[in-house]
């Protein structure tokens, strides 16, 4: 199998079968993506003839990394940043050092020449960003403790792989291998003194600084006028490359540097189409990635030294597991939620692959251990998805079980709400206010992440999502709730998510906004039975306000205002059948306007006459007189 | 000088000519504070906090309405239902109404002869008034006998006007008169 053509079609048809049977599995989509590695690999269907084109594509795809913590910098605002320093301070790199420093002390204590075993375990510190976070998001678990602690965790990491790579040419004392030359990871600067190489590295973190306070609004914002989308895509890539082309400059992660530009641009009012552009780039060159990663898997090698290979995953995952436990139990996590952030960090990340690239390159590694390195790092990174879907299908499950008395029932009421609502901009907002009001938290769908991101903060169970996808309504409770509400100001929209309901959701109430007369027409065509007019209400209350100011007794509008609605209402019931032939609607509707105000006029000038009898006294009197005529 | 406080109910104030009467020979006097329940809570809201304030402050209450159907209208039931609580209007700790007077100022189609065991009604508007007193009763509120305006529909202008006044009177007397036992077990309602 050769060629460009033939290659793409291989990786992309892998990806389609395997992914979505294994997101169909529950195991999410990034164990999807290994396992088509594996399966294209040299040792399986044998596509890709060896691990060294897998380790290409690899580094190639590294850069999805660069762009996905690129883009999780756009959703974190430098003020909630700042506020992480300590968590990332203190908890990263505890989990580092004592990672590190535990892998160095079992190294020497196997007779593991030194130098050897402290590369070791400084790489094997590090744990998979890619894997990790894309666990995450797809979980919707990044803003929950165990996401929190994870997210600061990896940043410390990733900060970690400079001075790393900045540690490995002390370790071969005496005849240092010219740094320049031993890997893409060092830049120009390398021939420069000390002291200016750190004035660089300053100076490069400054100028992404500045280019992003001052240089890429104006670029995004001349560039959006053009009104050209790629051309938009485009500068949103330049910004992604140029930084990462920049940090390899002075030596730094271009991962962090895409971060930290992504924080910079959080506040910009480009953050949104930045994402939306660079969304699918990032999630290919991830799945890609992961594909390379599975590929790499030397299975030959694994099945020569099963058993040292074996032993060494299993090991430094127990090994990272209980570090991160004890970690997680210091911070207070729930058992469930420790035992996910443990076991969901426990692999060997990317970062490692490059490190032990640099040190064989070094000669500290010699080509065996390079390659049995590999071999455990590609494992660890397929069997930690496994180990989280254990968890989440079968530990936790239990754990939650047999801990009900003793913890708290929340997280499993909450969660089985009986009432979605689909978007909280002003009108849901209201809505659930009022539910929530009441005792009723209903479980919130709403696209606007930021939106999304606010109401978490503030207490609101908040999904962020479109609500017409039927996973998303599925992973909502849709299965399990009775009523769903669509609050959003686009029916099309809400048509979507009633044909959704209708063929998926059958037993949930559907209850609808609609912009006016017309949508809710084409609604009630639709069969649904709770329509709800966003104008009607307000402005027939305000109408209220209006009679009342001049003078008209309040009880008397209020029971005319509640019969106009529903003369309203009723009308649009006999309208709705004359929908489609215009001439017969037209009249029709002159028709229903005109018993509208014949009804209303009605009302004033016969005092009621329609349903008041009692409290009008005037028919009374008539009859009185014609009594006393008679 | 006493506090009086009217609480009116009349779901169709704009059409009773008479109410109209009546509340306008008492508008403006002062001490005395008039409440115009259905204009107040025209969903049937009722605020039971504030009702209840005004009611502390007055020293006598008049329940101001129509008959219907042998009756107060509905929001007026509605606001003995909700603002004479348990505890607060009656019952233990339910001090907060006692001593003070209660009236009901009501008004019929029917004539005063209608109300009487050979009338129509065969009833006196005492005895269709026996709910009010007595919840005045379990209020530990002194209960006054009626103000009744009686043949609405066939009253005349004059004898409206002089209707009024006598309202007018009967509240500038129970504002102003020491010894508010003159206006117990009246025989004659229309003053």
């Amino acid at each position: 199998m050769n060629g460009f053509l033939a290659n793409a079609i291989l990786y992309i048809l892998a990806a389609i079968i395997c992914v979505p049977v294994a997101k169909k599995l529950g195991m999410g989509s990034v164990l999807g993506y290994l396992i088509a590695g594996i399966l294209i690999g040299p040792y399986l269907f044998g596509f890709i003839t060896n691990e060294g084109q897998g380790q290409d594509i690899m580094h190639a795809t590294e850069f999805g990394v660069v762009m996905m913590l690129f883009l999780i910098g756009l959703e974190l605002e430098p003020r909630n940043l700042w506020k992480m320093r300590r968590l990332v301070l203190q908890i990263g790199l505890s989990q580092v050092l004592v990672t590190a420093a535990l892998v160095f002390g079992i190294g020497l204590l196997l007779d593991v020449q030194w130098q050897i075993s402290l590369a070791i375990g400084l790489s094997m510190a590090l744990s998979s960003t890619a894997i990790v976070l894309q666990s995450l998001k797809e979980k919707n678990q990044m803003n929950s403790p165990n996401g929190k602690l994870s997210f600061g965790v990896l940043l410390m990491q990733d900060i970690a792989v400079i001075p790393v790579l900045a540690l490995l040419p002390l370790l071969i004392a005496g005849d240092p291998v010219p740094a320049a030359n031993a890997t893409e990871m060092h830049g120009l600067i390398d021939s420069l003194p000390g002291w200016a190489q750190t004035l660089s590295i300053f100076g490069a973190i400054g100028i992404v600084v500045l280019l992003g306070q001052f240089g890429f609004g104006p670029l995004l914002n001349w560039v959006a006028k053009s009104r050209l989308r790629e051309l938009f895509t485009a500068a949103a890539l330049l910004i992604v490359v140029g930084i990462s082309f920049l940090m390899e400059l002075v030596g730094l992660s271009p991962a962090l540097g895409a971060f930290l530009a992504g924080v910079i641009l959080a506040n910009s009012p480009y953050k949104h189409a930045l994402e939306s552009d660079l969304e699918p780039f990032k999630g290919l060159l991830l799945g890609l990635f992961f594909m390379a990663v599975g590929s790499t898997i030397n299975f030959s090698l694994i099945s020569n030294n099963a058993s040292t290979v074996i032993s060494l995953t299993l090991g430094i995952i127990v090994l990272k597991t209980v570090i991160l436990l004890i970690i997680g139990k210091s911070k207070n996590l729930k058992v469930t939620s420790n035992l996910t952030f443990a076991i969901g960090l426990s692999q060997v990340g990317e970062f490692s692959f490059v490190t032990y690239a640099f040190a064989l390159q070094l000669g500290i590694f010699d080509q065996a251990i390079s390659d049995t390195l590999m071999a455990v790092t590609a494992l660890s990174m397929t069997i930690t998805p496994v180990l989280l879907v254990l968890l989440d299908k079968v530990i936790n499950p239990a754990i939650t079980k047999t801990h009900k008395i003793s913890e708290k029932e929340m997280d499993s009421i909450d969660e089985r709400n009986k009432v979605i609502l689909v978007g909280f901009g002003h009108f849901g907002s209201t809505l659930g206010r009022f539910l929530r009001a009441n005792g009723v938290e209903a479980t919130i769908l709403d696209a606007d992440p930021d939106r999304v991101d606010y109401l978490r903060k503030m207490g609101f169970k908040v999904y962020f999502g479109d609500g017409t996808r039927s996973e998303l309504l599925h992973s909502a409770g849709a299965r399990d709730a009775s009523i769903i509400i669509s609050a959003i100001d686009n029916t099309e929209y809400s048509i979507k998510l009633v044909e959704l309901c209708k063929e998926e959701f059958p037993h949930l109430e559907v209850m609808i906004r609609a912009k006016n007369r017309y949508d809710a027409f084409e609604l009630m065509e639709m069969g649904v039975k709770n329509i709800y007019r966003e104008n009607l209400d307000t402005s027939i209350r305000m109408g209220e306000d209006v009679l009342k100011k001049l003078g008209f007794r309040a009880h008397t509008v209020h029971r005319l205002a509640i019969q106009f609605r529903d003369y309203d209402e009723r009308s649009l019931k006999v309208l709705v059948n004359y929908k489609d032939n215009k001439d017969e609607f037209i009249s029709k509707s002159r028709q229903q306007i005109e018993i509208q105000e014949s009804l209303l006029s009605g009302e004033l000038m016969r005092k009621f006459s329609v349903n008041d009898h009692t409290w009008d006294s005037d028919s009374i009197k008539e009859a009185e007189k014609t009594d006393k005529k008679s | 000088m006493r506090k009086i406080l009217v609480l009116f109910a009349h779901p169709k104030f704009e059409h009773s000519k008479v109410n109209h009467a009546l509340i306008q020979a008492i508008t403006g006097l002062e001490n005395i504070e008039i409440r115009d329940l259905y204009e107040l809570y025209p969903d049937f809201n009722i605020s039971i906090q504030a009702e209840q304030e005004a009611l502390f402050e007055a020293e006598v209450v008049i329940w101001h309405h129509p008959i219907y159907w042998y009756s107060c209208p509905p929001l007026m039931k509605q606001w003995i239902d909700l603002v004479l609580e348990f505890g607060w209007a009656y019952g233990p700790g339910g001090i907060y109404l006692k001593g003070k007077h209660v009236v009901n100022a009501i008004t019929t189609g029917g004539s005063q002869e209608a109300y009487q065991h050979a009338g129509l009604n065969k009833y006196s508007i005492e005895d269709f008034l026996r709910p009010f007193e007595q919840t005045a009763r379990l209020c530990r509120m002194i209960y006054l006998s009626p103000f009744h305006v009686a043949g609405t529909h066939k009253i005349t202008t004059s004898e409206l006007l002089q209707k009024a006044e006598s309202y007018k009177e009967f509240l500038v007397g129970l504002r102003d008169v020491a010894d508010l036992s003159i206006y117990q077990n009246r025989n004659d309602l229309s003053l």
